[in-house]
């Protein structure tokens, strides 16, 4: 068990943000999702394909719980009779009105301009490297021979 | 003590706590086997013989898929197997307790004057009138029920009034919008007569099985049927203005629930632009049909417009006119409205007490 270590830092708006430890990698398989409480915020983890990606779990449309959508990709078409699905599984559909949110950056599809979820820099780390810190890892135990996810909050 | 009475004590015994009041609540049996189970005999056989003949979007079949399963909130499934608004330990949870729910009205769909059976219609409009005391009202005394009744059979439809009129768990009639004429037309006024000798209003829903989805042809996707709702919304409006509707029942309350609102002011313009003109054509509209539609007609939220400027929801809701809007949250289905973040404008704290609780305390029947 590593000792909590919280050595904040500047995130990317000037907010102190600091590294939590929120599970094994093993625990969110590939296509699966958890949400996770960070710092009061609830986060839901996305893990596509061996990578992690976190948004807070909260559609900024009418505040549903995005974990609560399914994940889908689009149905795309140049011309009416050329319909193809691209990017499958790598949207959030909101559970409410169905607005989609793009896993990798918390751009919206329909308005990727504007409207977005904010996202926290999730990634995996080896439980080694995690004993040197600056980590904290309140609710997940730790030992050095396993891979872990840490968020940004 | 009265229902307005019991929801003022709530109110007042919670000082600082903010209350709402919800036009649009949907409650769902179990599962649609369990509901059927509650017809009589004979139409149950009838159902297992001939297959169920209504037909939209929360029954087995529909024309128009939804994109989402019971047309419902991914969350808003009952860890207990039941469909979306069966359960009202979650109902409660969810949007009751939440969102201080003072009152909400529940609108069954999906059944009763979705088939052209008449005699199915009207059991299954009972059916629905018991269902909703039984299993939602008399466990959670916030929800009112509606009577919904066999609209294209007008004395059925009087005839299951009567039965309910005197018990205050109702608070209005029912019907949906898809229908076999316009509601300005005759066949209709028998059940506005009935529900005004009672004082109850008549909530006009969005659905049903038997009417055309627009005057332009049958269309081919959810996204033109979920809009063309709103087309029907439009001729019933017009209908009930130009048959003379509130000039015979100048009591009638008329609640149109679902169709959208920022519609209205425009069509009421240009009902009055034609009416100055072609005035005589209908005689027995006395006054320019804007003002009747003020006077008389009532417009619930959800879907809540959500202009590019937000401030200019605050001209449509000033054009419609501010006593004249009732909030409504859906639930529980994908298009729910929720109270805190529907309305993406800044209403003052009396424009916001007017649509989420003030003009539904008065349009109600809740003496």
């Amino acid at each position: 068990m590593v000792q909590s270590e919280r050595r904040l830092k500047r995130g990317r708006q000037g907010e102190f943000v600091s590294k939590h430890v929120v599970a094994r990698v093993e625990d969110i398989g590939p296509g699966e999702r958890r949400v996770v409480t960070v710092r009061n915020r609830p986060i839901v983890i996305f893990n596509l394909d061996g990578e992690f990606f976190g948004l807070l779990n909260r559609c900024p449309h009418q505040a549903a719980s995005l974990s609560q959508g399914i994940q889908a990709g689009f149905a795309i078409a140049e011309v009416p009779g050329t319909e193809r699905c691209i990017r499958r599984g790598e949207f959030i559909r909101c559970p409410w009105h169905g607005w989609e949110y793009d896993i990798r950056t918390g751009q919206s599809w329909c308005d990727p301009e504007s409207i977005l979820v904010r996202r926290f820099k999730v990634e995996r780390v080896p439980g080694s490297e995690l004993v040197k810190g600056p980590f904290v890892a309140e609710t997940v135990e730790v030992s050095t021979d396993e891979e872990y996810i840490y968020v940004e909050a | 003590m009265s229902v307005r009475e019991t929801i003022l004590q709530t109110v007042e015994g919670s000082p600082g706590r903010e209350f709402i009041i919800d036009s649009d609540i949907h409650p769902e049996p179990y599962s649609p086997q369990s509901f059927r189970e509650r017809l009589p005999a004979r139409w149950r056989e009838h159902c297992e013989t001939y297959g169920d003949p209504q037909r939209g979007p929360y029954a087995a079949l529909t024309g128009y898929p939804r994109y989402i399963p019971r047309t419902s909130r991914r969350d808003a499934w009952p860890s207990n197997g039941g469909l979306p608004g069966s359960d009202l330990e979650l109902m409660r949870e969810q949007h009751l307790d939440r969102h201080g729910v003072a009152l909400g009205v529940l609108e069954p769909l999906g059944q009763g004057s979705w088939t052209r059976n008449l005699e199915l219609m009207g059991a299954v409009c009972s059916a629905l009138n018991e269902w909703q005391l039984e299993d939602f009202v008399a466990h959670e005394p916030r929800l009112k029920a509606s009577i919904v009744v066999p609209m294209e059979d007008a004395p059925a439809a009087v005839a299951e009034i009567r039965k309910h009129a005197d018990n205050r768990d109702f608070v209005q009639v029912q019907m949906n919008s898809l229908s076999e004429e316009p509601f300005g037309r005759r066949k209709y006024w028998p059940i506005y007569e009935e529900a005004v000798s009672h004082g109850l209003p008549v909530g006009i829903h969005v659905g049903g099985s038997t009417g055309a989805r627009t005057g332009g042809g049958w269309p081919s996707y959810y996204n033109e049927e979920h809009y063309s709702l709103v087309n029907s919304t439009q001729a019933h409006l017009t209908s009930l203005v130009l048959e003379g509707v509130f000039e015979h029942f100048p009591a009638l309350k008329v609640i149109l629930i679902e169709g959208g609102i920022a519609w209205t002011p425009a069509l009421s313009t240009r009902l009055d632009r034609l009416w100055s003109r072609l005035g005589s054509e209908v005689p027995h509209c006395r006054k320019p049909p804007s003002e009747y539609v003020k006077a008389n007609v009532f417009f619930s939220t959800q879907p809540m417009e959500e202009p590019e400027n937000p401030e200019d929801l605050l001209q449509i809701f000033a054009d419609i006119g501010w006593n004249n809007i009732l909030y409504a949250s859906d639930y529980p289905h994908w298009d729910y409205d929720d109270p805190e973040y529907a309305f993406k404008a800044p209403l003052s704290v009396e424009q916001k007490r007017k649509i989420m609780f003030d003009n539904a305390l008065s349009v109600y029947r809740l003496d």
